[in-house]
């Protein structure tokens, strides 16, 4: 296959799925396998793949222990927030219509809030500190009588910090709004515990912990109990919450490697450490870099870089053998530069120049240290192209300059 | 994004070879020499080009041309794609020079077409810069 001379640093768009994953899933789809519909009551075929959705959801549940029955499957993280932020406003709208959330959440929790919006809710977005975080102070001072829902990220995709949810989670308990967290980049990253955080929704990903793409949960918290208004209607499937035939293989995967996660998250860990520093040592050498996001608050396995003086989109292009990522994959379809990072106060021309480097499970020390080889030498040559790298060798603050904007 | 293979091509030869796809530098006080800087950074794109030219009957010609762009890919090809239109015009074919040739040379997708758009600018400006010497 072509691709596979391409080193590829993007495991936070999404992860290979690991083979063992593979394996398992397997098992659930021919005549040979498990292929039974896991809803059918009156046949073996059934019953055993109930037994496996069931065996799958134990370990989603396990990793990040709560109750196997709060864990509702979904087609991906982002139906999981569309399920959690509509499903929440829309059952309890009699109770308020204010929603608060943040302006550097992924698009599945932004754009279901603007459609709330579009029905009559009133949404607050807030702003991140210039680390990349969202204090809890700041939910607090947003919180009102009416607020009946708080969705805040758990690992900013973009730059990988993390927000304090235990302390969010405190103070939206405190106030009676239900708190939903978008964790889709934490599984398999960072320890998460439901028991001992207010947290009453939580969405999950399967391809960004070595599972499938198409499937996702939804921790819905039973107690204090939270209800919530289906999107998708069709037999009852997940106690109303969500219907449709389950994905057996799809669920058995995501268990699979939700399981793996749990057993090897320590080892993933160290691993991707090393990469990190090392990478970030490197890359410190180059002149005019900026680190985006908090050093001492971020997961190792996100590096978001700024080349000052180069664009982003140039850049990714120059490092043609490598797949990396400006920003989050799905805004890299337009011109916009990263609303994350101008959320945090980056100027214009720095958010412009933002590459994100993200090293997984199956990355190497020669992945890394190819690249880095590659990445000054693409750097300098860009620069050697860059109007902007001449002036301000030149000695001109480009801050000063009126320019010709289209 | 995809980009079309011209594009990459163009964008890879530039890169790896600068200095014969004429990326460099005129002194701007020159009287030979006209400079157009068009874009912003803020905007993800600056161009800058710089025509030398010496007088050839009632008009001038383009005899060598010098550029730097900040941008993406496409904002890169589109410039070098320009620039080896120019050399041997004279101004007023230069002046002629229209975006859709670029867009049609690299097959720009929609989205990319405010790159030759900037091309166009910055070969206005250079020649209004220049004109404005003599």
């Amino acid at each position: 296959m072509s691709t596979q001379s391409t080193i590829y640093l993007d495991y936070a768009s999404t992860t290979p799925v690991d083979p063992r994953v593979a394996t398992k899933m397997m098992e659930f789809l021919t005549p040979e396998g498990e292929f039974g519909n896991p809803a059918s009551r009156s046949h073996r075929f059934g019953w055993k793949a109930d037994e496996a959705v069931e065996e799958a959801r134990s370990h989603v549940a396990n990793l990040v222990n709560c109750d196997p029955r709060e864990i509702v499957w979904t087609s991906g993280a982002t139906e999981a927030d569309n399920l959690a932020i509509k499903g929440v406003a829309r059952f309890y709208k009699s109770k308020g219509n204010h929603i608060i959330t943040s302006k550097i959440e992924h698009k599945a929790v932004l754009d279901p809030c603007r459609q709330l919006e579009r029905e009559g809710f009133e949404v607050t977005y807030l702003d991140p500190d210039e680390s990349g975080v969202i204090t809890p102070d700041s939910v607090k001072s947003a919180i009102q009588d009416n607020t009946v829902l708080v969705s805040i990220m758990h690992i900013n995709n973009e730059l990988g910090t993390v927000n304090d949810i235990e302390k969010i989670g405190e103070v939206t308990r405190k106030h009676g709004a239900f708190f939903h967290v978008d964790a889709a980049q934490s599984t398999g990253k960072v320890d998460i515990d439901l028991q001992k955080i207010c947290v009453d929704l939580m969405s999950f990903s399967a391809h960004k912990t070595y599972g499938p793409k198409g499937i996702g949960a939804l921790y819905v918290r039973r107690k204090p109990r939270v209800r919530l208004e289906a999107l998708i209607h069709g037999g009852g499937h997940e106690r109303g919450m969500r219907s449709g035939t389950l994905a057996t293989h799809q669920i058995v995967g995501m268990g699979e490697a939700f399981r793996l996660a749990s057993k090897e998250m320590k080892e993933d860990h160290n691993k991707i450490v090393k990469f990190h520093e090392k990478f970030l040592d490197k890359v410190k050498e180059i002149d005019h870099v900026y680190i985006n996001g908090d050093l001492d608050n971020k997961v190792p396995n996100i590096l978001n870089v700024s080349f000052n003086f180069v664009e982003g989109e140039s850049l990714i292009m120059g490092l043609k053998d490598i797949a990396v990522s400006s920003g989050s994959a799905c805004t890299s379809a337009s011109l916009e530069p990263s609303y994350v990072l101008r959320a945090l106060g980056r100027k214009d021309e720095l958010a412009h120049s933002s590459i994100r480097f993200s090293f997984g499970r199956f990355t190497s020390d020669d992945d890394v240290n190819n690249t880095l080889d590659i990445l000054g030498n693409v750097v300098h040559r860009l620069r050697e192209l860059s109007p902007l790298w001449e002036m301000h060798l030149d000695g001109i603050d480009l801050d000063t300059v009126e320019w010709n904007a289209h | 994004m995809a980009y079309s293979k011209k594009v990459v091509e163009k964008f890879e030869n530039t890169l790896n070879n600068p200095e014969a796809f004429k990326v460099g530098r005129f002194d701007p006080k020159d009287s030979n020499v006209g400079t157009g800087m068009v874009g912003a950074p803020a905007c993800g794109d600056v161009m800058k080009l710089q025509i030398k030219c010496e007088p050839k009957g009632n008009t001038h010609v383009i005899k060598d041309v010098k550029f730097k762009t900040y941008g993406c890919g496409s904002a890169i090809a589109s410039s070098s794609e320009l620039v080896e239109m120019l050399i041997g015009k004279t101004l007023e074919e230069a002046k002629a020079i229209k975006n859709v040739e670029i867009v049609e040379a690299l097959e720009l997708p929609p989205i990319k077409i405010h790159c030759s758009v900037l091309a166009e600018d910055s070969i206005r400006q250079a020649i209004e810069d220049y004109e404005a010497k003599q």
